[in-house]
């Protein structure tokens, strides 16, 4: 088996609203794991009111969970995780809902 | 603020049934209100499947419908209700046609006069299931869908909507209460008729195929708005879903045809063969049935001869490359991305829940018996008995989204009166309420870390094998979950407030539960995906069908026999 290894996420909280405020998670991996893994575990361990956007989990069929990583946009569960700091922020040219989540929907398919 | 819709037809669920539901409702002509509670096309298991689907289309070699039905009979171990798998049968080859005809693309074969291929899976006694290469099946049959959906202007579609009741007036289904995630504000919906097509629930599970949203949240809604639920404690399991090492952009069933092509060895954590100790001598071939092999593994797992993470080895690395290459193409890459090499490398696998076969008690146009209401797809009940045909699933899909679509918009029609709608406004408010009051509340413990227990408890105890011991301690663990709901945290903003959205999920989820384990605890035999280790053996006197309703103290569990179809039905 892989070694267990560390990332410390610094993850952008909040709204439009206020200042841009980044909070600290460290999260211990395996070789292969995603972000999305990561994310999924802070929502059930450490802070459930985190948001972020995702659905099919595993298959990268439902491009629900495309964000910035490191400053390049990409979809959370196919990014490995790697040691060190890793930090997460919304899409930067979508209207910001909150935390991690923004408005990617198709027009035609808002309320 | 208060938001109002109105439709003719609503959709809860846009996975492949809701999204072919909607095209038929639309061909109709009732306006239709297609919700999902992600993304509208992109959610549910139908866009996950990468697998094959049944059809009797007769291209590769001769067949008929009544051979597929036959196969679908048998493999349902006598509980499968004949007229709904009749019209699965005999409608999916106009379904496949027309996904055809749309242009999903499904694979031929061009040195044979380009005829549709149809690949021979177990239980079918003939090759009878189409697929789109590689491994593409559920995105293709997506992709179809969404743009066959969006050629209709009386279709509208809403994503990030979730619906958390069903309004009833007068003993009728006229529409529902949702949560708007984007604000956490509550939605009214008033439609003449109501379908629900919101997949499976193997999302109670620890281990599963499903994406995030297949908690079973219609059969919860359609229990409390009245609805009647048969073959609950039916749960496949399938055996060799992917375990490790992390692997990602994959479905997680894909070893199935890998074994199929290919043929594999499956060992155990001392790297030993044993399905041989479980009847199976498998030779380097794929031919040890899911049972079996689900057996098989749980049983090594539990004698501590499990792979590292609890499971068995799948090894390939007898194979070729170049053998591998043409079996899988671009698949071989996007494993090579996981870093994993078949050639050097065994990978685990383990079981895990992939699909339901219980659900709505339906009649022959998926009408359930609360007038109104409508189920389509894996939502549907009975069709599949105690054990799915494999292939049946998307075949289902689209068959009974289509039929519940068209039933639905005939059942609108019928029930407008002067007003093509009725206005639900004051029925609706008691659920709008409900809705509110869930907001900002900071409690003991949050559903998000309640559904990671559920799913333990259900992994644990109402598994592939079940014992009265396991699934009593299940029952206790389910009821304190549920005694602990009320007072849960759903504080934070409002705005995509997921521990709120969870809240709902896990207040559907626990109903569900209580559902399965009840359910499995009565049936004292094994049949099918059901297996009792304390009642090893399949018992004639249960080939029943065991309903569940609501009742004023929880669910209430009754019998009834399984609809045949008379001989001359099944031939003609």
């Amino acid at each position: 088996m892989s070694e267990r290894q560390t990332t410390r996420l610094k993850i952008r909280r909040g709204s439009a609203e206020g200042p841009a405020r980044h909070q600290v998670f460290d999260f211990e991996f395996e070789d292969g794991q995603s972000v999305l893994d990561a994310l999924r575990w802070i929502r059930g361990n450490r802070d459930a009111t985190l948001a972020v956007r995702y659905s099919c989990i595993n298959a990268n069929a439902c491009k629900e969970c495309v964000m910035r990583i490191d400053g390049r946009t990409g979809y959370a569960c196919t990014t490995p995780l790697k040691p060190g700091v890793m930090v997460l922020d919304p899409l930067p040219n979508k209207r910001l809902i909150r935390d991690l989540v923004t408005d990617t929907l198709p027009p035609d398919e808002r309320l | 603020m208060a938001h109002y819709l109105e439709t003719e037809v609503l959709i809860i669920g846009a996975g492949g049934a809701g999204m072919y539901a909607a095209i038929a409702a639309a061909e109709a002509g009732s306006s239709v209100l297609l919700l999902d509670k992600s993304v509208v096309g992109r959610s549910g298991a139908t866009i996950m499947a990468q697998m094959t689907v049944a059809v009797a289309i007769g291209e590769e070699e001769p067949d008929h419908w009544r051979h597929h039905l036959a196969d679908t009979i048998a493999s349902g171990r006598g509980l499968v209700d004949e007229p709904l798998a009749k019209i699965l049968c005999q409608s999916a080859p106009d379904r496949i046609r027309q996904m055809d005809g749309w242009g999903v693309g499904w694979a031929r074969s061009p040195g044979s006069g380009n005829h549709i291929t149809q690949a021979h899976a177990p239980g079918h006694d003939r090759k009878r299931c189409v697929y789109v290469d590689f491994l593409n099946t559920g995105p293709a049959s997506s992709r179809t869908l969404r743009n066959k959906v969006r050629q209709y202007d009386g279709i509208r579609r809403i994503s990030d909507l979730m619906v958390t009741d069903l309004v009833i007036r007068d003993g009728r289904a006229l529409g529902a209460v949702a949560m708007h995630l984007e604000s956490g504000e509550g939605v009214t919906i008033t439609a003449g008729a109501t379908v629900i097509a919101t997949g499976g629930l193997t999302g109670l599970y620890q281990r599963n195929s499903a994406s995030a949203n297949m908690g079973g949240d219609g059969f919860a809604l359609a229990l409390r708005a009245g609805a009647a639920l048969i073959d609950m404690e039916f749960v496949q399991f399938f055996p060799i879903g992917h375990l490790a090492p992390r692997l990602i952009g994959m479905d997680p069933i894909m070893w199935d045809p890998f074994r199929y092509k290919l043929g594999g060895v499956l060992l155990n954590g001392e790297g030993e063969e044993f399905t041989q100790n479980y009847g199976t001598v498998e030779d380097g071939k794929y031919v040890v049935t899911r049972d079996t092999a689900t057996y098989a593994i749980f049983k090594e797992v539990e004698a501590g001869r499990g792979s590292p993470h609890g499971g068995a080895w799948l090894s390939f690395e007898h194979i070729a490359e170049a053998d591998l290459r043409a079996a899988f193409g671009p698949v071989i890459d996007r494993l090579a991305d996981n870093g994993i090499d078949l050639t050097k490398m065994a990978i685990e696998v383990s079981p895990i829940a992939h699909y339901h076969m219980g659900g709505l008690r339906v009649d022959e146009t998926l009408a359930t018996n609360v007038p109104g209401l409508f189920a389509a797809g894996e939502a549907v009940g009975g069709a599949n008995g105690a054990n799915r045909l494999s292939g049946n699933a998307i075949t289902e899909a689209f068959v009974f989204g289509e039929l519940a679509g068209r039933s639905a918009a005939v059942a609108s029609a019928a029930a407008s009166g002067p007003e093509p709608v009725p206005d639900i406004r004051a029925a609706a408010q008691a659920h709008l309420n409900f809705l509110s009051e869930t907001a900002g509340r900071t409690g003991e413990g949050n559903a998000t870390e309640g559904i990671i227990e559920l799913q333990a408890l259900m992994q644990r105890d109402v598994g592939p094998f079940r014992t009265k011991e396991g699934l009593e301690r299940a029952l206790d663990g389910i009821a304190a979950l549920a005694g602990r709901l009320p007072h849960m945290s759903t504080d934070g903003p409002l705005a995509f407030n997921q521990q709120r959205a969870d809240w709902f999920a896990l207040r559907n989820m626990v109903e569900v539960a209580r559902a399965i384990a009840t359910a499995a605890l009565a049936r004292e035999e094994s049949r099918g995906a059901h297996q009792r280790e304390d009642f090893p053996g399949l018992e004639a006197a249960w080939s029943r069908t065991q309903v569940i309703r609501r009742s004023d103290d929880g669910i209430a569990l009754s019998c009834s026999e399984v609809r045949h179809l008379a001989p001359s039905e099944l031939t003609s």
